[in-house]
């Protein structure tokens, strides 16, 4: 029961989150989307992304400290991985317009076509790739 | 300001509920993506993440949509609504990075929060990825 109820609820706050940005800025609360608008100069449409992403890092530093539970698990990958699997997930979501949040969390709701392709077709590759990692 | 006070502890509270779901954990992550069981048994569990996420917005979105922000003047939607070569190519990319990694972009900004040295490359790799992309999209628009 544990196994599922932890997921929906952070599921359901997640949501909760992206129903703020949306009723709130009247911003799709798009992760990479975010983080793109904030790689411009500051302006009056950069702030609120700064202090979103401040918050992440800040709600981040919360939980690592007062809920570590959540946080045991090692990071194994080599820094080669880690490198290639970033640039591959910022350039790729940037072609792709979206990542989980903006496409999965905010586009399906929305019975968005482009979401829904888009998340089909990441959660796919994501699949195919564990996949080739356990045969290779 | 007040509007950016909002935006902040919308980010914290998004950050809780990734922390919350596992989403910030590469061990569910790759556990949920090997849907043919062959690192271990198939863990479904973050399906319900991405359900939970998705009644909930369902319901939320389609009040919200229609009404004035708080701080803003309206509501602004993605327009495009054209499935093309750059939305599959891009999010087949990004696949194959979560899949290497584990990690999609809010789970590596939070995992920022731990100080560990593969999470700010991944984030740094990131930003760089976000910038060639900007630097290369005009190749994309000629094809």
């Amino acid at each position: 029961m544990e196994q599922i109820l932890y997921p929906l609820i952070g599921g359901i706050i997640i949501a909760i989150s992206s129903s703020m940005v949306l009723g709130g800025l009247g911003k799709i609360a798009g992760i990479t989307g975010i983080v793109e608008g904030a790689l411009h100069r500051p302006g009056k449409n950069v702030t609120w992304r700064y202090a979103f992403i401040l918050g992440l890092i800040a709600g981040g530093f919360i939980m690592y400290n007062a809920a570590p539970q959540f946080f045991q698990y090692e990071l194994k990958a080599s820094p080669l991985t880690a490198i290639v699997a970033g640039l591959l997930v910022g350039y790729g979501t940037r072609l792709g317009s979206g990542c989980t949040s903006g496409h999965g969390v905010c586009g399906l709701p929305r019975f968005a076509k482009r979401s829904f392709v888009a998340t089909m077709t990441f959660m796919g590759f994501g699949m195919l790739t564990v996949f080739l990692r356990g045969v290779l | 300001m007040i509007s950016n006070l909002f935006s902040l502890f919308a980010g914290i509270v998004f950050a809780v509920g990734l922390s919350v779901s596992g989403m910030v954990n590469p061990d569910k992550v790759i556990g949920f993506l090997d849907i043919f069981g062959k690192l271990g048994k198939w863990d479904y569990a973050l399906a319900f993440v991405m359900g939970g996420a998705v009644i909930f917005n369902f319901f939320s979105f389609r009040y919200l949509i229609k009404k004035k922000p708080l701080f803003d003047t309206c509501v602004s939607l993605p327009t495009n609504k054209i499935v093309d070569y750059k939305l599959v190519i891009g999010s087949a990319m990004f696949g194959i990075g979560w899949g290497l990694m584990g990690i999609c972009p809010g789970p590596g900004i939070v995992n920022l929060a731990t100080l560990n040295p593969m999470a700010i490359l991944f984030v740094a790799s990131l930003v760089v990825g976000v910038l060639l992309y900007r630097w290369t999209s005009k190749f994309w628009f000629k094809l």
